[in-house]
């Protein structure tokens, strides 16, 4: 009993203690932090943070990025920090912005969420760099808000499609479908021979948006005006031609091409049905192309992609979806901030493509100049670069707009599984949409 | 009427033994069957008795992955849980001693305080704020307070009803002897209110120990990681290695598992030691 | 601990005597031991909280903030999901909070009682409150999976045909969860219990026994008044968690699918997520008026009853 009440005692006791010391010591220590830094010898010796998010993926192709920088930049010193994935990482990085938490450098996705982050306000300007020329047009778009560009590229684009297995193709004496007409009479035809013609896994709810995003290519072609229109409050998914898109969600499961278990299945699972034969198409993006060969290393070669087919087969076209983004916060300034743009300047040279490449296979077109997709590249990454080749590529809605509704996959998932007719869902999008719009003081809200 | 207790005895114990197997330790079992498994095998999500047994491999691939994260979050959880119950039980007991005992015009308003505390959910952004401004955030002391402030309402909400049932006349015996308000709490009364304190200190721990989401926002940073945010290793957006995810949740479990066990003996001898026997 | 013991039977007989003066309260229980509780909790609580409530009123990016009044509540109550979680959230809080009172005494009961294996039996029923909701959400969802889980592999074998879709189909998701949630929690609610059967004085269960009394009356008679304290704690405490109930829906469904299983906390968690800051802390404060307005008047009720007893 006295052992007992002794221990605890010392027990608060410490914890008090501990507690006083470690605030004195956290008092101290961004002190400590910089004198280390300048230990080193030279003047420009620094450590840079860099702040990615954790998926496997990012963490191996950022481990390979700086351990290529550091040799050629022996001086700085880059450390990798991470944070969660989707709308939890959203909330960490306007978090740490918010409260000027940010590491020196971070990725974040370009586009609408890019937008979103108050750029003007938060993120170091870049326009006047000098390593700006080597960057893709479609790139700088996807990063720049109020005339100016924030961001280097993190890693490739990547094209939103159909992923196909070919082997079932070939079996079934299918051709790739150049119309929605056409890729629907596939289906049937898949059907018949005992075949789920579409998988989908709306356990990873992300991945039910597909059919609805891929589409976009085809509604700027019949309205090229149509983001500019819908930024400005002026065209609707209620109305067409965008009303299609979820139409289209509806179309396959009214039809029944959907695999038996799309309601709890993920995106690993669909993509373990589509390299088994189970499945025959899969709405995705390809940055999943990695994970599938990992599956099947012989997956590499009969699985292909096509992009979303429309109504018109003369303007058959792929919706691209731009690299994410590197950025500088304001916070981070004097040599740090120095530091931070040589390393950004590096990330924009062909090296950065080669060491990153090295770590993880590219799953579309690099956005610096100079680089290019290797030549033994997954076949789907091929079909992909071709529509690059060919020039029939638009970026997804998302890249022109800053408009995203948050609930788009909960509404995907509702029209894509019957339980609300594409109508009702495009025109609950439309009301998810005006939030948005409302948040970022659009005008004409 | 005694072979009708005896029997009864034996008919509710077994029928408890049968439905508690199934429906609590079946899925523990599941838990470690997966963990044992390869990649593959895990991913067909089956119960089955793992073919190629590999928990160790895992249980090591699990230490090693991202620079042995979980290590260093293995310590960091162990300062915060120990350090935040701690203050909790200390002082959540000198608030439910109080106010137990003292009628003050405070009383109303520290049951409000206590029942705010319980109802409303906290606001991330601007608590980081506070914290800034006292050089608190991104601190384990920082996360410590921030845990020994949400969980204080439970702990005093617990505390007070066992505190009611110790006799005012042990307070004025003790206070008759020349005890100041010190030594009454920390020499008489803390002692007596043991087994709620053990109560408190595993339920605390274990909500403390599994916090997910006050870590993620007060304290930013690989190094800082504490073992639930270890599972994000595992899951990602494109792949889930169930295998070595679930080889983590057991880690993970197993020191509140230990925690238990150690003090379960604690909670049921101070409790029989009062009352009813067989 | 044996003489506080006795002296605690020697008072529930006698039962409590004198009031000690104003005096000997001042002395002997100073007010300034709310201060280090109260320091933390005001700092890192309620100047937040507080901070927090002038947000509901604002369109907030984090980054800017401008006043819109009222805007954000007629925002939320226009939420097409906000009615249904509505419903869902008092659904969830009342059978969460009913299954753990109503099980939790009957597991106590029996785990009182002469059982064999009590001790196996107690420490099984626990064993689920030291899982984290993150495991815990992981673990059963695997579980539940449609084709591929456990549950309905045995299903199928038991039944044939497909099993149900615990957290897929949209009129089950929800109790799918309340299940779940009751599986985790059922073990400390019944940990109250056994504190709260323990404290009753043993020579009750003697008198009773001496007076010939059977299971059922010394049950109602004695248990389930005397234990009464035990059942207003797993009330209050079961009712709160249940409304406020996050984590174990967040990592099953998302309060999916679409929105079949979406509470009101798991709503505002998604407007943070979205970024409609304002929104989401109005929705914080339309939480705390729902449950303040609901628990604040049972838990008064209880207590005037625990002290009529």
């Amino acid at each position: 009993m006295s052992l007992y009440k002794t221990g605890r005692r010392v027990l608060v006791v410490g914890c008090l203690a501990g507690t006083l010391a470690l605030t004195a010591c956290s008092g101290g220590g961004s002190g400590n932090a910089t004198s280390s830094g300048t230990t080193g010898g030279s003047a420009a010796a620094q450590t840079i943070t860099y702040l990615v998010d954790n998926s496997e993926n990012a963490v191996n192709q950022t481990q390979a990025l700086i351990a290529a920088f550091h040799t050629a930049h022996p001086e700085i010193t880059v450390q990798m920090e991470t944070r969660a994935q989707g709308t939890d990482g959203d909330n960490i990085v306007k978090t740490k912005l918010a409260t000027g938490e940010m590491e020196d450098v971070f990725a974040y996705n370009s586009g609408s969420l890019f937008t979103a982050l108050d750029p003007a306000k938060n993120l170091v300007d870049l326009t006047g760099e000098a390593y700006m020329a080597n960057l893709t047009d479609s790139f700088k778009t996807a990063v720049t808000t109020g005339g100016k560009v924030y961001g280097v590229p993190s890693g490739t684009s990547d094209g939103g499609g159909i992923l196909y297995n070919k082997k079932i193709y070939e079996q079934l004496g299918l051709k790739v479908p150049k119309t929605w007409d056409e890729f629907m009479a596939n289906c049937q035809k898949i059907k018949d021979a005992g075949i789920a013609p579409v998988i989908q896994t709306y356990g990873d709810t992300w991945t039910s948006q597909l059919f609805v995003l891929a589409d976009f290519y085809n509604i700027s072609q019949q309205d090229a005006k149509w983001a500019e229109n819908y930024t400005a409050n002026k065209a609707k998914y209620a109305d067409e031609p965008a009303l299609t898109s979820f139409k289209r969600l509806q179309a396959v499961y009214d039809a029944g091409y959907l695999n038996k278990d799309f309601a709890s299945a993920t995106n690993s699972q669909g993509l373990q049905q589509l390299v088994d034969g189970t499945g025959a198409h899969y709405p995705m993006l390809t940055w999943v192309v990695g994970t599938y060969v990992a599956l099947n290393p012989d997956a590499a070669n009969y699985i292909g992609f096509f992009a979303q087919p429309g109504d018109d087969a003369a303007k058959n076209g792929l919706t691209a979806w731009v690299s994410g983004g590197v950025y500088i916060p304001t916070t981070t300034t004097g040599d740090k901030l120095a530091a931070a743009k040589t390393f950004l300047g590096w990330l924009a040279t062909p090296a950065a493509c080669e060491a990153s490449a090295a770590a993880l296979a590219p799953t579309g077109p690099y956005n610096v100049k100079g680089c290019s997709v290797p030549a033994d590249s997954p076949q789907a990454v091929l079909d992909l670069q071709q529509y690059f080749t060919d020039g029939n590529v638009g970026v997804a809605l998302e890249f022109l707009s800053p408009l995203k509704g948050p609930n788009l996959e909960k509404i995907t998932v509702e029209v894509g599984s019957g339980m609300t007719p594409a109508a009702a869902g495009a025109a609950a999008y439309d009301e998810d949409v005006k939030k948005q719009a409302q948040q970022l003081a659009l005008p004409g809200w | 009427m005694n072979q009708i207790r005896l029997s009864s005895r034996w008919l509710i114990g077994i029928i408890g033994i049968l439905v508690t197997t199934v429906i609590f330790i079946i899925p523990f079992v599941f838990v470690f069957t997966m963990a044992a498994k390869d990649e593959k095998a895990a991913a067909s999500l089956r119960f089955s008795w793992p073919e190629n047994f590999r928990l160790w491999q895992n249980v090591a691939d699990v230490f090693a992955s991202r620079n042995h994260m979980l290590i260093r979050a293995f310590v960091n959880s162990g300062i915060l849980t120990v350090c935040s119950v701690a203050l909790m039980v200390v002082l959540g007991a000198m608030v439910a001693f109080v106010l137990d005992r003292r009628r003050s015009k405070l009383n109303p308003l520290v049951n409000g305080l206590i029942l705010a505390g319980l109802i409303i959910p906290p606001a991330v952004v601007p608590t980081i704020w506070v914290m800034q401004t006292l050089g608190l955030f991104k601190t384990l002391v920082g996360l410590i307070l921030i845990e020994v402030s949400y969980g204080l309402s439970f702990t005093i909400l617990i505390m007070r009803a066992f505190v009611h049932t110790i006799p005012r006349e042990i307070d004025e015996a003790a206070v008759v002897d020349g005890a100041g308000p010190l030594r009454l709490f920390f020499r008489v009364i803390l002692p007596l209110l043991r087994s709620v304190i053990v109560t408190v200190i595993v339920v605390q721990s274990i909500f403390v120990f599994n916090d997910f989401q006050n870590p993620l926002y007060f304290l930013p940073g690989d190094a800082n990681a504490t073992v639930q945010l270890t599972l994000y290793n595992f899951q990602s957006q494109q792949r889930s290695s169930y295998n070595l995810l679930f080889t983590d949740i057991l880690i993970i479990t197993l020191p509140m598992l230990i925690l238990y066990i150690f003090f379960q003996k604690q909670i049921v001898a101070g409790m029989t030691s009062g009352s009813v026997k067989g | 601990m044996s003489v506080g013991t006795d002296l605690r039977r020697a008072n529930s007989r006698v039962g409590r005597a004198s009031h000690p003066g104003a005096n000997f309260a001042k002395h002997a229980y100073p007010l300034w031991f709310y201060l280090p509780a109260g320091i933390i909790f005001l700092t890192l609580f309620i100047v937040p909280t507080v901070l927090s409530f002038y947000f509901a009123f604002t369109r907030w990016t984090l980054f800017d903030s401008w006043f819109i009044g009222f805007d954000n509540f007629v925002q939320f109550f226009r939420e097409p999901s906000l009615i249904g979680s509505l419903t869902h959230t008092l659904v969830y809080g009342v059978l969460t909070s009913g299954l753990k009172v109503v099980l939790g005494m009957l597991l106590a009961v029996a785990l009182t009682g002469p059982v064999i294996a009590r001790g196996y039996l107690r420490s099984v029923t626990f064993f689920p409150v030291l899982l984290s909701s993150v495991g815990v959400g992981i673990t059963f969802k695997v579980l539940l999976d449609p084709y591929h889980g456990v549950v309905n592999g045995v299903w199928s074998a038991v039944f044939g045909g497909d099993g149900p879709g615990w957290l897929t189909d949209p009129k089950l998701a929800l109790y799918s969860v309340i299940g779940i949630d009751v599986w985790k929690g059922l073990g400390l609610a019944t940990l109250i219990y056994i504190a709260g059967i323990m404290a009753i004085p043993a020579e009750y269960f003697e008198a009773a026994r001496v007076d010939g009394a059977g299971f059922w009356k010394i049950f109602r008679t004695i248990i389930l008044p005397l234990s009464f304290p035990a059942t207003s704690t797993v009330i209050v405490l079961s009712l709160i968690g249940g409304l406020r109930s996050f984590d174990l829906i967040w990592t099953t469904t998302s309060g999916g699918p679409g929105w079949a299983s979406d509470v009101i906390a798991s709503v505002i968690y998604k407007q943070y997520q979205a970024g409609f800051y304002g929104l989401s802390t109005a929705g914080n404060v339309v939480l705390f008026i729902v449950v303040t307005a609901i628990v604040y008047p049972l838990s008064r009720w209880l207590n005037k009853r625990e002290a009529e007893l």
